[in-house]
């Protein structure tokens, strides 16, 4: 369903990444590991075309069900954005309009993209919300991003992002900045919309523990290039590169290493 | 558990309210009991908003409780003011979670390193520059770091620079507030690392914020879990997995591993955490615990103890078993 065919990637001509390449077929979900400056970001940043800073792909190639996605006119990303391909960001707070409520923002997402009157989006909004397990949806339609907990505003975004059943769902660290007990509410939720929908997703995360559990495939990245990559089990208990390695084994785990 | 003599700092029946809007009250933190020992890392785990950086703050004495009294050496660290309080502070520092936000831009590591000892008239003005070498070498960094500014590094490495101010003054207790939770992994585990070794060093002991279990057992002797500003298991760092509380359970099942059993259903809670401006009667649990029963709602649980330094504040899981 998406190819990438060793791409390059260049900030004013420093290239961030270097030769990459994935396929992801419908129904699976990838994860991109690696430290902060790796190249991760970049590199679904670029499937959506929104690299920021003057970024351009320079070499290869971007195959969404089998159309180039470096062609896209703003016309053709319009169509695409928010509906067959959605994101989540870090912070989904940010995302949103600090002076407009959740629902105004809300509702005129959905508006762009279909034909509905705005009374039936709300409903839809509402809706959407009650699937992520946040009750009270007219209440935090009601709300202003503040008002609610950065695990709330989270899941507000992966409703936003999940309410035209995207094929392809990009998730750039969706829980590095929550609590562990919120972070396993949303890997959850992510990873039933996957089994209710065969959204395939691209999860970028620093956290192996996380990659692991919810990968099919996981991608390591170093300095812009793929260091390893390969199913799961592979990565995990596979032949592996030292940096890999030394990535596992920083994870922090119950009953692992103790140093006292 | 630990040796009585040992004991360098004690919370007792320490709570904070906070006046909020509409003439209500905020209780931050009720009713904590906790103690420190030389050597020893107590962790004090929890969600955001649930009173740990609160209770943390007492200690560096950045804030006093509304009750209750800290005994540091014997002496009630609340009451104390002036050129007391100064020289009191020297043995107590605190490491912050956003190393950038806790340093001058403006100033050079070596002063940043050098500030406290200068205050406190440990070394002379020309001292300065081998002093900070040394500090930057016990973190393991190059000494040549002396003449950067905070921004020329990363996070990291001014993590490691705020260690060694907080080392500088050989205190005997570091509060160290979710010191890791801004790094990598990778870099997480480094600084535990330096974090071990020195208190091993030293014999400092640390009070560690943390909101991740997997990282706070692989260094903690002592556990504090806390729920809505109030403590509700103390446990040994070496066996979290005996955790009874059925909070403590559910921040077990929400760590990821590498180890883990992918097939395993990740168990969470579902529910937000209620506003501490209204916290039920009764437990504080009770709104997200699948085991709530009537007695829950009415009574609030105490701390009891389970077994040497193991204590439950539960009315189900908190009395059966007591077998040796």
């Amino acid at each position: 369903m998406l190819e990438i065919n060793n791409i390059t990637i260049s900030y004013q001509d420093r290239p961030a990444v270097k030769d990459f390449s994935m396929t992801l077929k419908e129904g699976e979900i990838a994860s991109l590991v690696g430290e902060s400056g790796s190249g991760k970001t970049t590199v679904i940043r670029a499937v959506l075309g929104l690299l920021a800073g003057g970024g351009k792909v320079t070499e290869g190639d971007i195959l969404f069900e089998g159309t180039s996605l470096l062609e896209n006119t703003k016309e053709t990303w319009r169509r695409l954005r928010g509906t067959d391909i959605s994101m989540i960001f870090q912070d989904s707070g940010a995302m949103l309009n600090p002076i407009r409520k959740i629902g105004d923002v809300f509702v005129e997402y959905i508006c762009t993209h279909e034909a509905m009157s705005k009374k039936e989006a709300w409903k839809k909004g509402v809706e959407m919300l009650a699937r992520m397990r946040l009750p009270g949806g007219d209440n935090i339609m009601n709300s202003y991003p503040f008002q609610l907990s950065g695990g709330m505003r989270q899941r507000v975004g992966i409703a936003m992002a999940m309410t035209f059943r995207p094929k392809l769902l990009l998730a750039d660290e969706p829980t590095s900045a929550l609590d562990v007990t919120t972070q396993a509410q949303i890997v959850r939720q992510m990873m039933e919309l996957r089994d209710e929908y065969g959204t395939s997703i691209i999860i970028v995360t620093h956290n192996l523990g996380v990659a692991a559990y919810m990968s099919d495939w996981i991608i390591v990245m170093k300095d812009g290039r793929i260091t390893d990559s390969g199913i799961r089990d592979d990565i995990l208990h596979g032949n592996h590169s030292d940096y890999t390695r030394k990535l596992l084994d920083v994870v922090p785990s119950l009953g692992g290493v103790r140093y006292v | 558990m630990f040796d009585e003599n040992d004991m360098i700092l004690e919370a007792r029946h320490v709570t904070r309210r906070f006046p909020a809007s509409g003439g209500r009250e905020l209780t931050a933190c009720q009713d904590i009991n906790l103690k420190f020992y030389r050597g020893k890392t107590l962790g004090l785990i929890g969600e955001s908003g649930c009173g740990k950086s609160t209770f943390m703050r007492f200690l560096v004495r950045l804030d006093v409780p509304t009750e209750g009294e800290i005994l540091f050496k014997g002496k009630d660290l609340t009451k104390q003011k002036g050129e007391e309080l100064r020289q009191t502070r020297q043995y107590i520092q605190m490491v912050f979670q956003d190393p950038g936000g806790s340093f001058n831009p403006k100033m050079r590591i070596r002063d940043i390193i050098c500030e406290p000892l200068i205050n406190f008239g440990r070394i002379k003005t020309s001292e300065k520059d081998a002093v900070a070498r040394r500090f930057l070498e016990a973190v393991d960094l190059p000494g040549e770091f002396a003449d950067r500014f905070p921004h020329n590094m990363s996070g990291g490495q001014r993590q490691r620079i705020a260690i060694a101010r907080a080392v500088a003054l050989e205190p005997e207790l570091i509060i160290m507030d979710e010191a890791t939770c801004a790094l990598d992994v990778s870099v997480q585990k480094t600084i535990i690392e330096l974090i071990v070794r020195l208190q091993k060093e030293k014999k400092i002991a640390i009070g560690f914020i943390a909101h991740d279990l997997g990282l706070i057992q692989s260094f903690a002797h002592q556990i504090a879990v806390m729920y809505l500003g109030t403590i509700v298991e103390v446990l040994p760092g070496e066996d979290v997995e005996q955790a009874r509380h059925p909070y403590t359970r559910a921040l077990l099942g929400a760590v990821f591993d590498t180890r883990m059993d992918f097939t395993k259903k990740i168990e969470s809670i579902d529910s937000e955490i209620p506003s501490p401006l209204d916290v039920p009667p009764g437990c504080p649990f009770q709104t997200r615990c699948e085991h709530c029963v009537e007695l829950c709602r009415q009574t609030r649980p105490v701390l009891t103890e389970l077994r040497p330094g193991h204590e439950v504040a539960c009315h189900i899981f908190g009395k059966e078993e007591r077998k040796a």
